[in-house]
């Protein structure tokens, strides 16, 4: 399997729109979705078929026996996260800060500590053709990064063909971005014309140069600042990175969304200029891999 | 007292709120908690700037007094441990949780430090500004997170606009956690109303008084994150519609509260009805 990576650095500049539409005109086998925290590509792009769902167990959280406890507050001395609070001479664990390390098990005099396995989301894989896996993460888990790591797992796994996987990443560049990104023949970064995204996309360059990621770029809503779409253009040049090309503001895509459809499913602009992208995509991955 | 402005998906204009309720705030502080992909400061251009770095602990092994029990290794719940003829440290998986230096017998382990980004802090007129920032190829941004909320504190007279970061993972329960109101910021679109519902939840597990402000509607259409809030009375307190002057004063970095007074009446009304909310 070869990944295509759809990502931004800044949210909300199209990730998903793009992601849906390539799945559609690429008539996409394999394809996931790691923005874990805010799943989204589901509304325009599941398949017809009965997916898999299961609990995913990826980091483990302090449980303290109050029947052991003698309160000697080591644990909440020793804890780096300040996951401990002192309640009246009482340790409290609290399970959003707990990262699950297992010091405080450790340290403990009483044995009154025990780490425990806990659900930190869930995973849902449609197995049949195509195969769609995503993931949801459980409300404030630290395992944002592992569980992206196991969408990619459920994607791949058993698959020995060269078919072209579409992958929409997260926004930010944390550690789901950087799970996202491992194994990937190419990146397609979407970025915007707005001060906030050129300096976002200068990061999330960084980032994909930091871990050997080859990347091209192309500018939605372009014309909202034709300024700004120049500046783009003009620091990927000189990275030496292709702006493969744009797609203009257009409001008919709230309205294939908002009828979870993909905007080449409709007769719009923005439609188009994405087929135009996503064949130039596809040209310049292909000849990546020679 | 300390107000959030959040949405569980990404570019639904929280930093566009954030700044602009900073400028009709006065004495205020604003926070870009946003360490990934900070924006703020493009907006707010603080002056008088200085740059304080944000460390973690790591571990230093003294190979002279290591008898290779792999103690450590096997502690390590991140496995940021190998044994490679002795233990090795990935620095990029490390968790800063001390762990391996308590657990090995033969004291071969002290802590360093490792900087992991920093706290840009300045001021523009009457307001602080506070913005941390990631460094590229690092995981986790709590630690500046954490910092940042420690130096509010150094503050107690004025009142706080935190740019919180786009998801509902850790770094945006950090957030939540310590604010005493919460902005959850939507868009007129399906995706902007199934992550709006992510950081509904989210607020009601934390039990934090809440209120949304609707952003980018549209005049025509129907919008299905103002319908979600109508059917679970959850209050709107605002609302700013789409218009093509504000997208491109926005995409310059510009604040549009400050040359446009209807917007800056916007702003007002939406932050004299979360005080109204709080002193209820």
């Amino acid at each position: 399997m070869r990944q295509l990576l759809i990502l931004s650095g800044k949210g909300g500049t199209g990730k998903t729109t793009v992601a849906s539409a390539f799945i559609k005109l690429l008539n996409a086998k394999y394809y996931a979705d790691c923005d874990v925290e805010a799943p989204n590509l589901d509304i325009t792009s599941t398949p017809n078929t009965k997916p898999k769902s299961e609990d995913y167990y990826g980091l483990k959280i302090a449980h303290i026996n109050y029947d052991n406890c003698v309160g000697c507050m080591k644990c909440f001395e020793k804890c780096n996260f300040d996951a401990i609070k002192n309640v009246n001479g009482k340790p409290v664990i609290n399970e959003f800060s707990c990262e699950g390390c297992g010091l405080c098990a450790y340290i403990c005099p009483a044995n009154a500590i025990h780490m425990e396995e806990c659900v930190n989301g869930e995973t849902l894989t449609y197995d049949a053709n195509p195969r769609f896996a995503t993931a949801k993460l459980r409300m404030g888990s630290g395992a944002s990064g592992k569980l992206v790591s196991k969408v990619k797992e459920n994607l791949r796994s058993g698959i020995i063909t060269d078919d072209i996987a579409i992958i929409d990443g997260a926004p930010g560049l944390g550690c789901p971005v950087i799970a996202s990104m491992s194994g990937v023949d190419m990146s397609l970064i979407v970025t915007e014309p707005t001060l906030s995204g050129i300096s976002d996309l200068e990061r999330i360059i960084a980032a994909a140069a930091f871990f050997e990621v080859k990347c091209a770029v192309c500018i939605n809503k372009y014309d909202i600042n034709l300024e700004n779409t120049k500046k783009i253009k003009k620091y990927c040049d000189s990275l030496g990175i292709k702006v493969i090309g744009t797609i203009p503001f257009d409001e008919k895509v709230n309205s294939a969304i908002n009828n979870r459809m993909s905007v080449v499913d409709i007769d719009c602009k923005a439609g188009e200029a994405i087929k135009s992208i996503f064949k130039d995509t596809i040209k310049i991955f292909n000849e990546k891999e020679k | 007292m300390l107000i959030s402005v959040l949405s569980g998906k990404g570019g639904t204009g929280k930093t566009f709120i954030s700044v602009n309720l900073s400028s009709v705030m006065k004495n205020g502080i604003y926070v870009d908690c946003d360490v990934e992909e900070p924006n703020g400061k493009l907006f707010i251009k603080p002056e008088h700037e200085h740059q304080i770095p944000v460390k973690v602990i790591i571990p230093k092994f003294d190979y002279s007094l290591c008898n290779g029990c792999m103690k450590c290794v096997d502690f390590c719940a991140f496995n940021a441990l190998a044994y490679v003829e002795k233990p090795i440290l990935f620095e990029n998986i490390c968790h800063s949780c001390g762990g391996c230096k308590e657990v090995c017998p033969q004291n071969a382990i002290t802590n360093t430090y490792k900087t992991v980004g920093y706290v840009e802090v300045g001021s523009n007129d009457d307001r602080i500004f506070l913005g941390g920032k990631l460094n590229v190829g690092e995981e986790s941004g709590i630690p500046i997170i954490k910092k940042m909320f420690k130096m509010i504190g150094d503050y107690p007279d004025r009142d706080a606009i935190i740019d919180a970061p786009p998801g509902t993972g850790c770094p945006v329960v950090e957030t939540v956690e310590r604010s005493d109101f919460c902005v959850l910021v939507a868009e007129p679109t399906i995706f902007g109303l199934e992550n709006l519902k992510m950081v509904y939840e989210l607020v009601k597990i934390l039990k934090k008084p809440y209120a949304v402000v609707l952003n980018k509607s549209l005049k025509v259409g129907t919008n299905p994150s103002r319908i979600f809030c109508e059917e679970n009375n959850i209050p709107i307190i605002g609302e700013i519609f789409f218009d093509k002057v504000i997208g491109e004063k926005n995409s310059n970095g510009k604040i549009v509260t400050e040359d446009m007074p209807q917007v800056q009446k916007a702003f007002q009304d939406i932050l004299s009805k979360v005080y109204e909310r709080v002193n209820k």
